[in-house]
C-alpha cells in the first residue's frame, strides 16, 4: 500500500458500553455503524465496501442497506479488523470500491443473539487439545507464559505491572470499566484463575462495538472530521493451536506483521508517539514490546516497570486502558483501532500531545494471527 | 459428565490407534528426517509425502502449563494442570501431567516426564507423570 493513500473518515464505538443487555449482537454492530456515519456525514447509500467479523458481511450489509461491490468476511480472531483496514486500503486503491464501512459487535457479557465457541472433535484443537480441559482463553492463551517467564527471567510481579499501570490509564478515561488504582500485590492477591494467572492479569467481558470509515486520501478532505491517514499496514497468521507455535517466547504472526507494516511506512520505531497492543492478558504488552522491535527480549518488562509506557512516560501504551481495564468484547481488536483514530484526530480521553503516529497491534486467537495497522495524521 | 473426547479422522487413526495399543507413535519425513507432531500425511518442513509412523521413547520435559482452577464440568473440581510438554523426538504436545501434586512447587519447568496412558472408553488419552515416580 502507498503510504497516506487511505484515511479514516468516520469512527464511533457502540453509544453505550459495558452491560448492554437490550441489544443483540446485529444491533451493536448497527448502532456503531449509524455512530460511524453520523461522525463523517454518510448515510448507507454512500457505502460500497462492507467488511466485518463474527457476524457475516452479507448480515450487515443487508441490515443497514448498503449496496456493496466489495465485501471482506476475514475472521481470524479480535485482529480481524486490522487485517479489513489492510484489505479495504487494497481495495480502495485498486477501484474494487470507494467508501468502506467496517463494523465490529459483541454480546460478550450478556450473549444476546451471539453464538457460542463451536470446535469439532474431529478438528485438530478438538483432538489434541480439548481433550487435557482447555477451557477458553485464560487457560489457551496464557500456556506458554511459564516458558516465557524463564526464558526471559521475568516474574509474575512484571506482569502484574502490565495491569497496575494500564489502570493508571484507565482512570483518564470515563467510559473505562475499571478505573480505581491497584498495585502488585492487588493483582497478585485477586483470584487465582489459571497458574500464574489470576483475575487481574485477564481482560474483562463486556458488551460493545465499533466502526469505522475508511476513504481515499483524495476524497478525505471533504469530511468534517480531520482524516487519520494510513501509514502502514502489516498481517500474518502463525497456528490455530497454541500449543504447537514455534517459539513459546515470541510470536511470529507478531514479528511478521510487525515488520511489513513498519516496512511499509517507512518509519523507525523513534518516530511512534502512541502504542496500542492487543491485550487480552497482561503477558501480550510484553510479547508484543519485544516483537514490534520497541524492546530487545528481555528488556520489555523493566521498560514497563521503569513507567516508560505509563502516562508521562516516552511511549504511550494502552491509553484508553486496554482490555484490562477499558473494555473486551471478544474481538478487541476494533477498540485499539478506536483508540489510535481518537489520538491521531487529538480527542482521546488521555490525548497524547502533539502525537503524530500511532501504532495499532492486534493479535487473533491465541497467537493463531495478527495484524497491525500505523496512522498519521499527516500524509 | 463425559470427558470430552477427540474424534479421530484418517490422518490421524494412528496416532489414537497407538494409545489404546500403549504407544506413543510420531511421524517423521523420509527425506528430511524431521519428527512432527500433529499427524499429517505430509512433512511440514519440506512437503514431502513419504512420511513413516513410528513409536516415540515416550521421553519428554515439561515446556509450560497452566494449572486451571476453574475446571470445564468434565474434568472435575479440584486445579489441574493443563502443559505441553516437549517430546524427546522433537515435538511438543498438549497433555496433562499426572501423579503429582498440581501445584507450582511439583511442576517445574524441564522436569523428566514419561508418557502414560489412560483409557476413556473408545478413546485412550496419552499423559505424563514425573519420570521415576
Ligand atoms: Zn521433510
Amino acid at each position: 500500500m502507498k503510504p497516506g493513500s487511505i484515511a479514516v473518515v468516520g469512527a464511533a464505538e457502540t453509544t453505550r458500553m459495558g452491560k448492554i443487555p437490550d441489544v443483540s449482537v446485529i444491533g451493536l454492530h448497527a448502532d456503531a455503524a449509524l455512530n460511524a456515519m453520523a461522525d463523517c456525514g454518510l448515510t448507507a447509500k454512500d457505502i460500497d465496501g462492507v467488511a466485518t467479523a463474527g457476524e457475516s458481511p452479507v448480515a450487515i450489509a443487508h441490515y443497514l442497506g448498503i449496496t456493496p461491490t466489495w465485501a471482506d468476511g476475514t475472521a481470524v480472531g479480535g485482529c480481524s479488523f486490522m487485517l479489513h483496514v489492510r484489505h479495504a486500503a487494497a481495495a480502495i486503491n485498486e477501484g474494487l470500491c470507494k467508501t468502506v464501512l467496517i463494523t465490529h459487535g459483541e454480546s460478550g457479557r450478556s450473549r444476546v443473539g451471539s453464538g457460542g465457541f463451536g470446535r469439532q472433535p474431529s478438528s485438530l484443537m478438538g483432538q489434541f487439545e480439548l481433550p487435557f480441559g482447555v477451557t477458553s482463553p485464560p487457560t489457551m492463551f496464557t500456556l506458554p507464559v511459564m516458558r516465557y517467564l524463564k526464558t526471559r527471567g521475568y516474574t509474575e510481579e512484571d506482569l502484574a505491572m502490565v495491569a497496575v499501570i494500564q489502570r493508571e490509564w484507565a482512570a483518564k478515561n470515563p467510559r473505562a470499566s475499571f478505573k480505581d488504582p491497584i498495585t502488585v500485590d492487588d493483582v497478585l492477591n485477586s483470584p487465582m484463575i489459571a497458574w500464574p494467572f489470576r483475575m487481574l492479569m485477564c481482560c474483562l467481558v463486556t458488551d460493545g462495538g465499533g466502526a469505522l470509515i475508511l476513504t481515499s486520501a483524495e476524497r478525505a478532505k471533504d469530511f468534517p472530521q480531520k482524516p487519520v491517514y494510513i501509514l502502514g499496514t502489516g498481517e500474518s497468521v502463525e497456528t490455530p493451536m497454541v500449543s504447537q507455535m514455534e517459539d513459546f517466547a515470541s510470536s511470529k504472526a507478531f514479528r511478521v506483521s510487525g515488520k511489513k507494516a513498519f516496512d511499509e511506512a517507512g518509519i523507525t520505531h523513534s518516530d511512534v508517539d502512541h502504542l496500542m497492543i492487543y491485550d487480552a492478558f497482561a503477558h501480550l504488552p510484553l510479547y508484543g514490546l519485544e516483537d514490534l522491535g520497541f524492546c530487545k527480549p528481555g528488556e520489555a518488562a523493566a521498560f514497563i516497570r521503569e513507567r516508560n509506557t505509563a502516562p508521562g512516560g516516552r511511549l504511550p501504551l494502552n491509553t484508553n486502558g486496554g482490555g484490562l481495564s477499558y473494555m473486551h468484547s471478544g474481538m478487541y481488536g476494533m477498540y485499539a483501532l478506536q483508540e489510535s483514530v481518537r489520538q491521531m484526530r487529538g480527542i482521546a480521553p488521555a490525548q497524547i500531545p502533539g502525537a503524530k503516529v500511532a501504532v495499532s497491534h492486534g493479535v487473533g486467537g491465541m497467537f493463531a494471527a495478527s495484524g497491525t495497522i500505523i496512522f498519521g495524521n499527516e500524509r | 459428565m463425559d470427558r470430552a473426547l477427540p474424534q479421530p479422522t484418517p490422518e490421524t487413526q494412528h496416532f489414537w490407534d497407538g494409545c489404546k495399543a500403549g504407544e506413543l507413535r510420531l511421524q517423521r519425513c523420509t527425506a528430511c528426517k524431521e519428527s512432527y507432531f500433529p499427524p499429517r500425511p505430509f512433512c511440514p518442513g519440506c512437503g514431502c509425502r513419504s512420511v513413516e509412523i513410528y513409536t516415540a521413547s515416550g521421553k519428554a520435559i515439561l515446556y509450560s502449563y497452566v494449572i486451571n482452577h476453574r475446571p470445564r464440568p468434565d474434568m472435575g473440581t479440584e486445579p489441574h494442570s493443563i502443559a505441553v510438554v516437549e517430546l524427546a523426538e522433537g515435538p511438543r504436545m498438549m497433555t496433562n501431567i499426572v501423579g503429582c501434586p498440581q501445584t507450582p512447587e511439583a511442576l517445574q519447568l524441564d522436569m523428566p516426564l514419561l508418557v502414560t496412558f489412560e483409557s476413556f472408553g473408545a478413546i485412550t488419552l496419552p499423559f505424563f507423570t514425573p519420570a521415576g515416580a
